[in-house]
């Protein structure tokens, strides 16, 4: 039966001496099932592997979702006392009751969008230097890898060093322009946050001025273009989406970074007046009330905060490295 | 005309020098900040200030012992449960690129990695604290180990991507099943990317304070028990440098300088190593 | 005296809803060299690969079809099985970078977790690259990492990892695409060295190679097996048209 299926039939037979094979065939079988025994045990195993390896995959959705289910839930008492009116209620004022997150978030932005403004030419700077004007050689690479050697260091050390450098250096600074010298406060810690977040925003840039490919900068050179001219309208325009997530993400890591700014930014539940005096971020804020927080409702306007925290870096984060892999796949 | 372009020449000079000059700015902020605590901390370290522990204002001879010790067990905790899970999570990611499963898991990796410490912090606080009745050591691990996965994640997932499919196949066509072909042949072959991911999220954790503060909280005495608050480098540093007194700003000097060496030595290690072992391969 | 041992019956591939081969049915007797050649694209390696399961590993990949080892339907079987009975050697050397050449040699036990004593995995070592050709070569640096060697002995070495595990049938996949002439030539010789222990299958684009070293061809066109014969009447008197035209050069 199985023979009338088969296509072509073979007619001449090849002389080949058969009776050597069967004797090397026999040798080999005691390893043989040996070998199949075994297998039947591995089958089990590679199995059970699979399987862990699926719950090990889920348990990262899980956890993802169980920290996002952990702050709404212990957020509920707060957004239930005062609902939206919370994110512009201008008064934190724990001893009776209200809170109004809006000092803090103003403080955010503040401290997040200035020390951005301050960190992106040198951070541009460094991805330009390194990715077109001498991307290889010791000391770019020397450069590379100490500008890399800024987002190591722990932001407690950040803080600690503002604390006793930048605090006196800015009080002076203050005195000299005339507005009352604190030294703490939001600028103090746009200083410190601007230089934390360099790496960032220069790592990302350098890498996307790299993928810029030679034959467009090479075809602004041969119409007699400078260098200049074909980093400002090849490659700028070229990376801009990619520099731009550079930018994003470098916000992502100002928003939510705490010990640093915690230390230098004054803690206090006021509006800042302005970029000179102190204030409080989201996260300063957290650090330094919630194991003070003695009443609910209070832990919980605190964990709202962080609820409010969590969704704007995620969001900051999840559209920065879309922009940056829709950009390599391009 | 010449003229027009002797002035785009200069222009292009100029930008150049402003970038060159913008771009070693950057590293002026660091190296200050290494010779200051340098500075002030090397003249703190002694033998006794890595045994003694903290002594109250006033005494001197203090030393951060219950910190080094805290922070060491508290790192190697988080390591622990870290290591092992990020390593098959990658793995996963790595061998199922399209599932439906891998994206979504992966997606979860990319949010976890850009939630600020201090969240992470709040929630170990409510998934353990809260439940345990108290500060203790083993939250803190469990946070830290939080901020470890996705590092280890990403790097065992993008080593192993690179890994040739020749390699998969010379191991499936000697009839290995799936664990042997990743556990003996995959996960060695990439063995050099993993590890310089674990020692990164190493690093990145030796120096975490916010997720500290609320689970391992501190600890002015010595503790070996994970189930009780215990004191790590960060906490000390930032503990003692917000304090007002002079005796324990040195000693949050003497632990910055330790922290700092130990960071950076972390990382210089994995970037030597990493560059060795990629020449090997 | 003649016996089958891998019989292919209605075998279908796909990739996805792309059908790549179309109802090959074939019959492969013991100990012979069988070539199977066609244009790229023809399905030749795609078929070569489902003879031991291999197509599967390739996400969307299926298969339909029966495929006979021994009268045992491979495709009931589980793929370890099939796999330690039909070894494989690839288009590129593919020795185990961060291996011994002693140990990539007896990589499919110490992979598996076979323990065997060490006089037997000498033992193995020895006959398995004795059999190859490359003994000589190498017996004074077994511990050099295997990916030291050239391409041509990196080839050989992975033919003396398949014939490690001794296999009845070993499949090779364009195995001397990626040699040089004359490690070519010193392949082609083990073929008729090998082919006294096992049943080897060849995929190749060359057409010369098939010519020198198979006892019968098959000729693959898009995704059909055109034709199936003694190597010998396939090259002097083809009878299809399609397998005339190939082997003329009249189209590729």
């Amino acid at each position: 039966m199985m023979e009338q299926s088969v296509d072509i039939k073979v007619t001449t037979r090849p002389g080949k001496d058969a009776g050597r094979v069967v004797s090397v065939k026999k040798t080999s079988t005691v390893s043989s099932n040996k070998r199949i025994r075994r297998s039947f045990r591995q089958i089990r195993t590679e199995n059970v592997f699979r399987r862990m390896l699926v719950i090990v995959a889920l348990c990262m959705i899980v956890l993802v979702l169980g920290i996002m289910v952990t702050l709404a839930v212990q957020s509920t008492l707060s957004f239930k006392s005062a609902g939206f009116s919370y994110l512009w209620g201008k008064t934190w004022d724990p001893v009776r009751d209200v809170f109004g997150a809006y000092p803090f978030i103003l403080g955010t932005l503040l401290t997040s969008f200035l020390a951005l403004i301050i960190s992106i030419p040198f951070s541009f700077a460094v991805a330009v230097f390194l990715g077109e004007y001498y991307p290889t050689g010791w000391l770019p690479n020397l450069l590379k890898n100490t500008v890399e050697l800024i987002a190591a260091v722990p932001s407690v050390i950040y803080g600690f060093w503002g604390l006793a450098v930048l605090v006196p250096i800015v009080r002076s600074f203050e005195t000299s322009i005339g507005v009352e010298p604190v030294g703490i406060g939001i600028f103090t810690s746009s200083l410190i946050l601007a230089i934390m977040i360099i790496p960032y925003a220069a790592s990302l840039g350098r890498s996307m001025i790299h993928m810029v490919p030679s034959n467009l900068k090479e075809a602004a050179y041969s119409l007699g273009a400078t260098r200049w001219e074909v980093i400002r309208s090849v490659i700028f325009p070229y990376t801009k989406s990619g520099l731009f997530a550079g930018v994003l993400l470098s916000l992502g890591r100002a928003l939510g970074e705490t010990m640093a700014v915690t230390m230098v930014i004054g803690n206090t539940s006021l509006i800042p007046k302005s970029i000179f005096s102190p204030g409080n971020t989201m996260a300063s804020v957290i650090a330094n009330e919630f194991t003070e927080a003695d009443h609910p409702v209070y832990l919980s306007a605190l964990i709202e905060l962080g609820l409010v925290l969590f969704l704007v870096t995620v969001v900051i984060n999840m559209v920065g490295k879309r922009m940056v892999s829709s950009f390599t796949n391009e | 005309m010449a003229n027009h372009v002797k002035y785009r020449i200069g222009k292009s000079r100029v930008f150049q020098g402003l970038t060159i000059l913008l771009a070693f700015a950057c590293v002026v902020p660091l190296i200050f900040i290494l010779i200051y605590i340098l500075q002030a901390g090397l003249t703190k370290i002694n033998w006794q200030f890595l045994t003694n522990l903290p002594k109250p204002v006033g005494e001197k001879g203090g030393g951060i012992a219950n910190a080094l010790i805290g922070s060491i067990m508290i790192i190697l905790c988080a390591s622990v449960i870290a290591i092992p899970f990020g390593i098959l999570c990658g793995i996963y990611l790595s061998e199922n690129k399209k599932s439906r499963l891998a994206y979504w898991s992966r997606l979860c990796v990319d949010i976890l990695q850009g939630v600020p410490s201090i969240v992470i912090g709040i929630v170990a606080y409510f998934w353990l604290v809260k439940p345990l009745g108290g500060f203790s050591a083993i939250s803190g691990s469990v946070a830290l180990a939080i901020m470890m996965l996705p590092i280890i994640i990403r790097s065992t997932e993008e080593t192993l991507k690179l890994l040739p499919d020749s390699l998969r196949e010379a191991a499936y066509a000697l009839g290995m099943p799936f664990h042997r072909v990743v556990l003996k042949v995959i996960v060695p072959c990439g063995i050099s990317g993993i590890m310089s991911g674990v020692m990164l999220a190493v690093a990145r954790i030796a120096g975490e304070t916010a997720p500290l503060l609320f689970t391992a909280f501190g600890n002015p005495y010595m503790s070996f028990n994970m189930m009780k608050p215990m004191q790590s480098m960060p906490l000390l540093i930032f503990n003692y440098a917000t304090s007002p007194y002079n005796d324990w700003h040195d000693l949050a000097w003497g632990a910055s300088c330790i922290l700092l060496i130990w960071v950076l030595a972390l990382n210089i290690f994995t970037k030597v190593i990493t560059r060795k072992w990629k020449v090997q391969l | 005296m003649e016996s089958t041992i891998v019989k292919s019956i209605n075998y279908n591939a796909y990739f996805g809803d792309n059908h790549v081969v179309k109802d090959v049915n074939m019959d492969i007797p013991r100990n012979h060299v069988i070539a199977v050649m066609g244009p790229s694209g023809c399905g030749k390696t795609t078929f070569l690969r489902g003879i031991n399961r291999m197509h599967e590993l390739i996400p969307g990949a299926t298969a339909k079809g029966q495929i006979m080892l021994n009268n045992e339907d491979v495709m009931e079987m589980h793929p370890i099985f099939v796999r330690l009975k039909i070894g494989m050697v690839f288009q590129r050397p593919n020795p185990f970078p961060n291996l011994s050449i002693y140990d990539n040699v007896i990589a499919g036990y110490k992979l598996n977790g076979i323990k065997l004593p060490k006089a037997e995995k000498d033992r193995i070592v020895e006959h398995s690259l004795t059999r190859v050709a490359l003994w000589k070569e190498v017996k004074d640096s077994l511990t050099k990492k295997g990916s030291f060697l050239s391409g041509g002995q990196q080839q050989r070495l992975c033919i003396a990892r398949a014939v490690a595990m001794e296999p009845e049938v070993l499949l090779f996949d364009e195995p001397t695409s990626a040699l040089d002439p004359i490690s070519t030539s010193t392949v082609e010789e083990l073929f008729h060295e090998l082919k006294k222990n096992y049943t080897l299958i060849i995929v190749t684009h060359n057409m010369q190679q098939a010519a020198r070293v198979s006892d019968r061809t098959a000729f693959f066109y898009m995704g059909e097996l055109v034709e199936y014969d003694i190597t010998k009447n396939m090259f002097t008197n083809p009878k299809d048209t399609r397998t005339q035209n190939y082997i003329t050069g009249r189209f590729s």
